[in-house]
């Protein structure tokens, strides 16, 4: 008997008799000042959020705050003018030197701040990992209270990864000093498009 | 690797606190965490609500168990991830091993992962050829310290700044006496990043495995997991088989909880869902037995299989902050790894139960309410029984079993002893008695309760 059936068959007998699943659907967020909230632990995480009337203000911020003689990407077509569109057939390698990376994401979850996105919005899975600084745009409208509305949007997801991403990367490994910028990207920046 | 010579936790402990400057350092740090997740959680009104719902998720998944794997094997393969399980620690390591020689792949970058750790991947690998680095950056510098992790989330909280930015020098040619934090983290990320850049396989742990869409998710805060995997060709996720969630409305539940249990954030930086291979890439996943099982068949113990390896009970853990997880001479150390490691080995492990107060704490952070210190309450009975129990304790629990068996042996007992305290004290004070230990001894009572009250019960009578 290979470990599989081994392993199974253990389980099977081991296992305790079954008790039943909890009510989950009591738990609920507060929908009242989401986006407020959302900036404020954003913020809190070390983040920096922007609050805007269109994408013409997002590029003059972009100018205004990232290092744009360095190499940016983006997946809005409407930044495409003056940044190098992702492409999804490249080598992931080859996006190793991007400076700065603007990408939508599906939403933001005011209670921790996250953003969520999906390989479709990525356009390559490496991109809001491997850029030194994170752009991300959402809608103000999108901004869910918590996790448990978050998922029920996501729903069964018909993605190959996803994921939450919560600020700019970080470790507190050395003497629980915290350093903003382990791996990931140095610093993260949300546009909210009202 | 640095092996703590079999000494039991109180010699290990013993040592740890010779340096008194570092274990205050040592028990502030890992109490400071504690105040932040009592921070987080009181922010969350719910708190109690979400942890017993997360208790009973938990529970149910370890009563369904059989069901929640074969459903979570069906979801794997349709997602086009290959799936493989392993009895026992050797089998694990054989079949990464495998995975990675069909592909003639000699290096590997690792996230992550407790169960690794437990089954000794990266020496068995090294001795075959292969390299892994460990990119989580406290891993990292254990690695290069050739010292296991000491805590599960925190894996270097033991050393001093200065010890890692020793070790960078030797190892990564920083300047001599660098030790701010920043610094080193800036030489840390240059030297992994060229690492994530040129490794074809990637392996990371899973935090959570949902049964129902199979797919897993992967908590870091530096985004090592997501560096490593989506540059590499192969992917490799190992889990233990307890790392189940039925539903991906779980989740919710379940990341509500664990990065505030944990360090007191609202969530981990990343929390990344991996469900099919990208373009070109091959996904593996390992399940691993490894006596979860065994656990999974006693009664007494089985609920240590709902931990979600956050570490809140060791940064409570009074006996936990003032030792330090390497005494535990086990992967998984503190309050959960005192119950679960007895049952991987109790004779190597026996001592562990012991090392604790009982005082509860433990139980009272973990998210998925575990009764901590009740089951080392019960494995201490348990180790007593298999004959496990030192010497030391057998005897002197035979001698307490003596004294209480008549009223004639206790008030024996009890006028030998005061007779000792009074004319010999340093019969008592002095270091073969291990209750003397920076403690100072009473001072005698001049009769006992016994010999009082016969006396004044007859002054009593005469009014």
């Amino acid at each position: 008997m290979g470990s599989r059936e081994k392993i199974l068959e253990a389980v099977f007998k081991n296992q305790p008799q079954v008790t039943p699943l909890p009510d989950i659907a009591i738990f609920k967020g507060d929908n009242n000042d989401t986006v407020q909230k959302y900036i404020d632990v954003f913020k809190s995480i070390g983040g920096s959020a922007f609050l805007v009337d269109d994408l013409t203000v997002v590029n003059a911020l972009i100018n205004d705050y990232f290092e744009v003689v360095k190499r940016t990407v983006t997946s809005l077509p409407e930044l495409g003018d003056r940044f190098e569109l992702l492409s999804t057939t490249v080598d992931p390698h080859m996006y190793e030197d991007i400076e700065l990376a603007v990408i939508k994401a599906q939403f933001g979850v005011a209670e921790n701040g996250a953003v969520w996105l999906t390989d479709e919005l990525m356009v390559q899975r490496i991109i809001p990992y491997i850029c030194q600084h994170l752009a991300v745009v959402i809608s103000a409208d999108s901004i869910v209270p918590t996790l448990h509305e978050a998922y029920e949007k996501i729903g069964e997801g018909n993605y190959g990864f996803g994921g939450f991403i919560g600020g700019p990367s970080k470790t507190a490994d050395i003497e629980q000093a915290l350093v903003l910028g382990a791996h990931g990207p140095l610093s993260m920046t949300v546009f909210i498009l009202k | 690797m640095k092996q703590s010579q079999n000494k039991d936790h109180a010699a290990l402990a013993e040592d740890f606190i010779k340096d008194n400057e570092h274990v205050n350092w040592h028990d502030g740090a890992l109490w400071y965490i504690r105040e932040k997740r009592d921070l987080a959680s009181k922010q969350i009104p719910e708190w109690e609500a979400l942890r017993e719902a997360a208790s009973k998720i938990k529970s149910n998944v370890i009563s369904n168990l059989h069901e929640y794997l074969l459903q979570f094997e069906a979801n794997l393969q349709k997602n086009g991830v290959k799936v493989y399980w392993a009895a026992d620690a050797e089998e694990h390591n054989a079949i990464v091993y495998s995975i990675l020689k069909a592909k003639e792949i000699t290096e590997m970058v690792k996230s992550k992962s407790m169960l690794t750790e437990e089954c000794g991947l990266n020496e068995y690998l090294f001795e075959r050829g292969i390299e892994v680095i460990n990119s989580d950056l406290g891993e990292y510098i254990q690695q290069i310290d050739n010292e296991p992790p000491s805590h599960i989330v925190l894996p270097c909280i033991h050393k001093r700044k200065e010890e890692i930015g020793e070790l960078f020098h030797k190892h990564l040619g920083t300047e001599k006496g660098l030790s701010d934090p920043t610094l080193l983290t800036r030489v840390a990320r240059k030297h992994l990043r060229n690492i994530f850049l040129t490794r074809r396989a990637a392996l990371t742990g899973v935090n959570f495995a949902v049964a129902e869409t199979g797919e897993y998710v992967v908590c870091t805060n530096e985004g090592n997991a997501d560096m490593g995997a989506h540059l590499s060709e192969v992917q490799i996720a190992s889990m233990g088989i307890e790392k189940l969630i039925p539903q991906k409305m779980h989740l919710a539940i379940f990341l509500r909880l664990l990065a505030r249990s944990a360090t007191g954030q609202p969530i981990t930086i990343y929390s990344s869902h991996y469900k099919r291979p990208r373009e070109g890439q091959e996904m593996h996943l390992i399940l691993v037995d490894a006596g979860r099982t065994r656990q999974l068949g006693r009664a007494d113990f089985r609920d240590s299989l709902k931990c979600i390896k956050c570490g809140a009970c060791m940064n409570t853990c009074p006996v936990y902050r003032k030792s330090g997880g390497l005494s535990y001479h086990n992967t998984i150390s503190g309050p959960i790894g005192a119950i679960l490691a007895p049952n991987l080995n109790m004779k190597q492990h026996a001592d562990l139960p012991f090392a604790s107060t009982l005082c509860g704490s433990c139980s009272n952070v973990c998210p998925v309410k575990i009764n901590i210190h009740d089951q080392l309450y019960k494995w201490r009975q348990v180790i007593v029984k298999e004959g496990y129990a030192g010497n030391a304790k057998s005897l002197s629990m035979k001698a307490m079993a003596w004294t209480l068996s008549s009223p004639g042996n206790f008030a024996t007992a009890g006028k030998a002893g005061r007779w000792f305290l009074h004319k010999l004290p340093f019969i008592v004070n002095n270091k073969f008695n291990p209750w003397y230990k920076q403690r100072e001894m009473p001072e005698g009572p001049k009769e006992s309760f016994a010999e009082w009250y016969t006396k004044n019960k007859e002054n009593d009578k005469k009014e």
